[in-house]
């Protein structure tokens, strides 16, 4: 089913939205690949505030290409996710609802979704200069040391995602896989 | 002999650079397409959409396809009776420097692998030179993101494994890799040599045409086999399930010593880039 969602994303509609869904995201989301999360966690530990509130946001596993002139930003699709996963849990307990990204979690972070309802959704790797298109604003909060791996805010406009896993234990890669070979068998 | 600057090379690695990020090779674009036109699952046919509408906007706006340009994997065939004025490895990594910040590329190289700060112009280059019979130089340059490159195995297998142990260990790097390195993939397979030529191989394998198949025919045979299982796995274009996993497999082998069976596994995604330009 495709779904129109906008940030912030509450409880609520991550419950509304299953494995396999197509949604048009709207809306606020942060960029985080891995040496911002390192960051934030560490600031987790030692009890210090984050550059933003996670509560009811979506971070967006993705490093940019510079924007060329006249443009919001450069390509922009989603890194893999697994390098993030010693990092989700601990910011998903922050109130985190969703991430965008592409391949396989861990058991910790599916379980940790489930128990704390928030969702993963697919960006289509590769459609970088498409997904560049749907973002509408952005700009550098945090860690500008880090270049493409800085702390984007970005404004996003039907961002087109799919739900991969959802807060239910939902996997679309087991799943999807094997819906596909039983129709094929058919 | 025939003398060619270092500035020559220089400026042709600044626009391949620049061209190899935005414009997707033909076949690639067309293995696609007809991809999407047979591909029976609904999601992973509109996914292909996508990835299609993708190259137009890359190739239109001139952007990068994927926001990883990767590393610059820069080949050089020099012919032995070219000389070339200037510093040749100088020459490279100021093409890329040029290229990757005038074309508004991504830089995603560290310096230091533990250490980990970004060098912030993308080089140095990953440089592979060889020396050709002839007077002409051929500068190919392929941008490798790393999704993919991070899928990628090799292995020392035991001459008795044979064709059987080098099929089922194409089969489980790709089983493993899964939606991670963005499929439908191109799988690149080294066999033969040492540890590191099975490795050199894979990765030349990625800058062959799809179109063309392996000369020697047990491996020509070997590549459909090996795209039709991978195709069967079910794993899809982004891992959703589906009947396009991989675009095309493509073997290149050579000799080895008695006791060894070296196979490797190059994994490239579907923005499988390269181009090259000859002087
Ligand atoms: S694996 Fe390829 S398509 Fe995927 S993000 Fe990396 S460069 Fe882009």
């Amino acid at each position: 089913m495709e779904k129109r969602i906008t940030t912030p994303l509450t409880a609520e509609k991550v419950k509304d939205l299953r494995t396999g869904d197509t949604v048009l995201l709207s809306g606020v989301i942060y960029t985080a690949r891995d040496a911002a999360h390192k960051r934030l966690c560490e600031l987790l530990e030692k009890g210090e505030k984050l550059p933003f509130d996670p509560k009811d946001q979506v971070i967006y596993y993705v490093g940019p290409a510079p924007a060329k002139p006249g443009k919001v930003i450069g390509s922009a699709g989603p890194t893999t996710s697994y390098r993030m996963d010693a990092y989700a849990p601990a910011l998903i307990r922050e109130g985190l609802k969703g991430m965008i990204g592409k391949g396989k979690r861990s058991d910790e972070v599916r379980e940790t979704m489930k128990e704390c309802t928030a969702v993963y959704f697919g960006a289509i790797g590769g459609a970088g200069a498409v997904l560049a298109n749907s973002i509408k604003k952005a700009e550098v909060i945090a860690y500008e040391d880090l270049g493409a791996e800085a702390i984007r805010r970005l404004e996003v406009e039907d961002m087109p995602l799919f739900v991969i896993m959802d807060c239910y234990g939902g996997n679309l890669y087991e799943s999807g896989r094997k819906e596909y070979l039983e129709s094929v068998k058919k | 002999m025939k003398e060619i600057s270092a500035e020559d090379i220089t400026s042709v690695i600044r626009r391949l650079c620049m061209e190899a990020n935005s414009y997707l090779p033909d076949d690639i674009k067309g293995k696609i397409a007809t991809c999407r036109m047979t591909e029976t699952w609904n999601l992973a046919k509109n996914i292909l959409g996508v990835i299609e509408g993708n190259f137009s906007v890359a190739e239109n706006d001139f952007v990068p396809i994927c926001q990883d340009t990767g590393v610059a994997c820069v080949f050089l065939e020099i012919g032995q009776d070219v000389h070339i004025n200037g510093n040749l490895r100088e020459a490279v990594d100021e093409g890329v420097r040029q290229g990757y910040t005038d074309g508004y590329l991504r830089k995603s190289v560290v310096k230091d692998p533990l250490d980990r700060v970004n060098t912030g112009d993308n080089t140095p280059a990953m440089l592979y030179t060889e020396i050709v019979p002839g007077d002409e130089l051929k500068i190919t340059v392929a941008p490798k993101g790393f999704g993919s490159e991070n899928m990628s195995a090799i292995k020392m297998l035991k001459p008795s494994d044979g064709i059987e142990g080098v099929k089922k260990f194409i089969l489980e790097t790709v089983e493993n890799a899964g939606p991670n390195p963005c499929p439908p993939i191109v799988v690149g397979v080294g066999i033969g040599g040492t540890f590191d030529k099975a490795a050199l191989l894979a990765k030349k394998a990625l800058m062959r045409s799809t179109d063309v198949r392996n000369e020697d025919k047990l491996y020509a045979d070997l590549e459909e086999e090996m795209l039709e299982k991978i195709n069967a796995l079910g794993i899809g274009p982004q891992g959703v399930g589906g009947a396009t996993t991989a675009l095309a497999v493509n073997i290149e082998k050579m000799p080895t010593h008695i006791a060894g069976l070296p196979v490797a596994v190059n994994i490239n995604c579907h923005v499988a880039r390269h181009r090259s330009a000859v002087l």
